[in-house]
């Protein structure tokens, strides 16, 4: 079962916090819902990739001769086929990037930096001719040395995974270690000083892997490169506004000759945001002057997207015996992958933001390694972090004999307190959600058995504003078509249609939301940062406030008054001065032929007053001895939401976010053997949660409302995977007495601490 | 390769189709008969996404070639709703708000479906066993097992 907890009292509002079904959702029951792989155009090709079989290779000669010999190949390209691309860096909205890099990582021009790296393209009447002329390349390497992990890649004389890696010197022109693309470091207070005068101090090296977001459709799309130099690009991404303005960079086209139209997005979880794969697949349909599609094997998926970062952490905290905490210090390696750009500042920044720290060195390495480029995972960077600071959180608090609970509510955030990197909390709920899960019957309820143990942990996220456009369109029959530009990854449309609905006095079904075309609706941000409900749903709401301002005009026309004599409330026009004028919102919809014509409304926004959101969870486990299996036994998550536009959905998204946390706490790794080949590219051998491994997912929802939204709403999706390793790790301790400092506890994993914890 | 002349029934419609002898039953009917309903998440029987019901078993039809439709009965996701209406099952999962992305969502409904044919009482446990083979990555799984339970009791009160 779910529960809200109202931190404030609730508004009169009749639409925002309803549970209405989705708009989309008989397409999505039904079959009809067109994703990324359903479409089928005329004469439409078929592509296949030819990606590295090593993890560092040089290319010293591509001959595609025999593959284009082959009946039914019409096109093939390979590296020298893409435009040399200016450095300069590309937005991707989680993040940005090189071009150089983005375009590199298309596809190899030199070197191969990774297993799966692409190397050619062919597109081919018919799928398994694509792929028997992948087989007719011919590709003659020069087998490099590979950087697998961290350590290795920062050690003195370690194989440079790029010849010409751009690096700045660190703190005191000191030469950041090979590798290393990218270096920060945040230092408050005075460090030292703060441990020497600490009761207690803890120090820990912690180990995650890289994982995948395991998005169950593949990376697919189509393209289709037309005469007139125009590009039509099919696809399900998380943003088409940014496929598109990819895609016109790295090609080097304008972005009024691309087209980017999205269809159905079979999961993201920030996976789909930037991609290889567009302009590949337009060259390749530039080349055959036919449509081509392409849909990834699920091999490629693990190998040729990027993953979330493996890690190397080290944390030590002190604590006085009263509880406080005193200083933290800090060092955070993570994978970027075979170019610059994993998450590691995020997890620097927001490791400790539940807490007030005084003395704080956080310092955090973007290392470069011959991996798949990582992309963002679900809170980029913070999970893995926020696994090693509330593993050690736990420690310390044990250490001094106080309740996991009590010692971070201690020692908790608020309106007005600093985070590490400076910057100010507002308005949040730390403080309530973590007293939401100490009230909650969950924390007083017995464990039942000798090997069960309960954790639990807190974990911050910023969450993200950006861009977002809305038209509204008055229909005669008092409908409303609403044109957006935000994918719906999760039921998105139905809670942006619910802000237009509220405005309007309307029930939300009488809007009929849709995600347009890239010209068919102004600039919209990708589907990501925890955004969409909050931003896109805000541009709803300006546009609702414009229609309703054009409907109050029209309505005075009417009642032969002037505007300010009208009033609007639920779904009713009246005028003031005589109560018998009135008209329901359909009556005037009527009406507006007559008095003007149609009414519509848009709004593009930039929200500033991004609210930032905390969650908290209990996790029960009970840990098999014998074999290592750590079954969860029953959850409870909550999450300051600020408020729940569509409560069913905002608890989906904390369900969804703790069933990937658990995964990625007890079973989803990369495991790479010595050439940097991964072992495991399928589901069977990637093992992601089932509906057997899991209990029933309690979501509480605390309700602190975001004063930087109209309707108080926080960005939800990202937080509520944030606790969730730390909280099962914490939960794993106590079953067992062993504090396992590495991801996966899987139960090979599980059995080696048990048996070095014998010995 | 010379195609293969197969007849089979669909969504109880009999039905003719030529197909290649390598070709998957999955991709026989997205490329050949434009039912994409069934998706293709792992092409290797780990995911779920393309199950359809054959003469009353759920199958991972990427895993069935196409020329064993020959005589087959076969459900795909396109045959559960009728012009009544959505089947039981279909309504649950829009009102318990048990999807997300929506991929997985076609093969848990006919997992759900076979389930419920051979098991109209389900437990908890027995919907999260029979389900253990279809991946969700969105929902954690709670809202898609409360839909089944809630359709389970809808369709016995309706009987």
């Amino acid at each position: 079962m779910a529960t809200t907890t109202t931190v404030e009292q609730k508004t009169t509002e009749k639409v925002i916090g309803t549970r209405p079904i989705r708009h989309d959702g008989v397409d999505k029951v039904t079959g009809r819902a067109i994703y990324g792989a359903d479409i089928n155009l005329p004469k439409m090709l078929h592509v296949k990739i030819l990606r590295s079989p090593h993890a560092h290779a040089r290319i010293v000669s591509i001959d595609t001769k025999q593959a284009l010999d082959i009946p039914g190949v019409k096109a093939v390209i390979t590296g020298e086929d893409l435009p040399e691309p200016p450095s300069q860096m590309q937005n991707l909205g989680e993040g940005a990037a090189n071009l150089r890099f983005l375009s590199d990582n298309a596809m190899a021009r030199t070197k191969a930096l990774y297993k799966g790296h692409a190397v050619a393209a062919v597109a081919a009447t018919e799928l398994y001719i694509a792929e028997e002329a992948l087989s007719a390349i011919k590709v003659t390497w020069e087998i490099l040395p590979a950087v697998l992990d961290t350590e290795s890649a920062m050690a003195e004389g370690a194989p440079l995974v790029h010849d010409d890696l751009p690096q700045r010197p660190m703190e005191g022109d000191q030469a950041p270690p090979p590798n290393v693309a990218r270096y920060f470091r945040f230092n408050i207070g005075d460090t030292q000083q703060a441990f020497e005068e600490s009761d207690t101090v803890v120090e820990r090296e912690f180990r995650t892997q890289m994982v995948h977001q395991g998005y169950i459709e593949p990376q697919t799309a189509t393209a289709l490169w037309k005469e007139d130099e125009s590009l039509t690009i099919w696809c399900s991404s998380q943003g088409h506004f940014n496929v598109r303005d990819q895609t016109s960079n790295i090609l080097q086209i304008p972005v009024s000759s691309i087209k980017v139209i999205p269809l159905e997005i079979g999961g993201g979880f920030g996976g789909k945001i930037g991609s290889t794969i567009y302009p590949v697949i337009s060259l390749l349909s530039k080349k055959a002057g036919v449509p081509v599609k392409y849909s990834m094997t699920r091999a490629e998926v693990f190998e040729g997207t990027g993953p979330g970062s493996g890690t190397h952490m080290r944390v030590k905290i002190g604590a006085m015996k009263t509880g406080k905490i005193t200083a933290v210090d800090v060092s955070l390696s993570y994978e970027a992958g075979a170019y610059p750009g994993s998450s590691v500042a995020s997890g620097c920044q927001n490791m400790f933001s539940p807490y007030v720290i005084e003395n704080a060195f956080i310092e955090g390495f973007d290392v470069i390694v011959n991996k798949p480029k990582t992309a963002a995972y679900r809170a980029p960077g913070t999970p893995q972090a926020a696994y090693a600071g509330e593993s050690i959180i736990d420690e310390v608090a044990e250490s001094i004999g106080m309740d996991p609970i009590d010692f971070r509510l201690l020692n908790v955030a608020e309106e007005d307190d600093s985070r590490v990197d400076g910057t100010k909390h507002r308005v949040i709920g730390a403080k309530e959600t973590l007293e939401a899960i100490k009230n909650h019957p969950h924390y007083k309820s017995p464990l039942n058995g000798p090997n069960q143990g309960r954790g639990v942990a807190i974990g911050y996220w910023g969450n993200a504003g950006m861009t977002s456009s809305c038209s509204l369109i008055v229909n005669g029959d008092g409908t409303v078509n609403l044109v957006e530009g935000s994918v719906d990854i999760g039921g998105t449309r139905t809670a942006i249609a619910m802000h237009a609905a509220e405005v309007l006095g309307i029930p939300a079904e009488d809007i009929h939301p849709v995600v347009a075309d890239t010209e068919s609706v102004g600039m919209t941000s990708i589907t990501a940062g925890s955004r969409t409900a909050f931003a896109s749903g805000w541009a709803a709401y300006e546009a609702a406030q414009g229609v309703l301002k054009e409907l109050i005009e029209r309505a005075a026309t009417v009642f032969e008054t002037t505007p300010d004599q009208v009033v609007h409330e639920d779904g009713t026009f009246r005028s003031v001065s005589d109560n018998d004028k009135k008209l329901t919102f359909k009556e005037l919809a009527g009406r507006l032929q007559r008095v003007g014509g149609p009414v519509i409304g848009q709004a593009t926004i930039t929200p500033r007053g991004v609210g930032t959101a905390f969650g908290a969870d209990i996790v029960d486990v009970e840990v098999d001895p014998e074999t290592g299996k750590v079954q969860v036994l029953r959850v409870t998550a909550a999450q300051d939401v600020g408020r729940a536009i569509h409560p069913s959905y905002v608890e989906g998204q904390i369900q969804g976010g703790v069933a990937q946390g658990i995964g990625w706490a007890l079973n989803e790794e990369y495991v790479f053997n010595d050439e940097g080949v991964m072992q495991n590219p399928g589901f069977l051998d990637y093992r992601m949660p089932t509906s057997l491994d899991l209990p029933m997912i309690e979501a509480v929802l605390v309700e602190k409302r975001n004063p930087g939204h109209p309707y108080g709403a926080r960005g939800v999706g990202e937080v509520p995977i944030v606790p969730v390793m730390a909280s099962v790790a914490n939960a794993v301790y106590r079953a067992t007495g062993v504090r396992y400092q590495a991801l996966p506890m899987s139960p090979g994993n599980i059995i080696a601490g048990l048996t070095q914890k014998d010995h | 390769m010379a195609k293969l002349h197969v007849e089979t029934t669909i969504n109880g419609e009999s039905t003719e189709i030529l197909v290649d002898p390598q070709q998957s039953l999955l991709e026989t009917l997205r490329d050949g008969l434009m039912l994409t309903g069934a998706k293709e998440g792992c092409n290797d029987g780990n995911c779920g996404a393309c199950t359809v019901i054959m003469d009353g078993r759920t199958v991972n039809s990427c895993l069935v070639l196409g020329a064993e439709a020959q005589d087959a009965d076969i459900t795909t996701i396109e045959g559960l709703a009728t012009p009544r209406g959505l089947h039981p099952l279909q309504q649950a999962f829009l009102e318990n708000a048990a999807l997300q992305c929506g991929i997985c969502t076609p093969g848990f409904l006919i997992s759900s479906k076979s389930l419920l044919d051979s098991n109209p009482n389900p437990s908890e446990e027995e919907v999260r066993f029979w389900l253990a083979g279809n991946l969700c990555r969105c929902t954690g799984y709670d809202k898609i097992v409360r839909a089944v339970l809630d359709a389970a009791k809808e369709m016995k009160a309706g009987n």
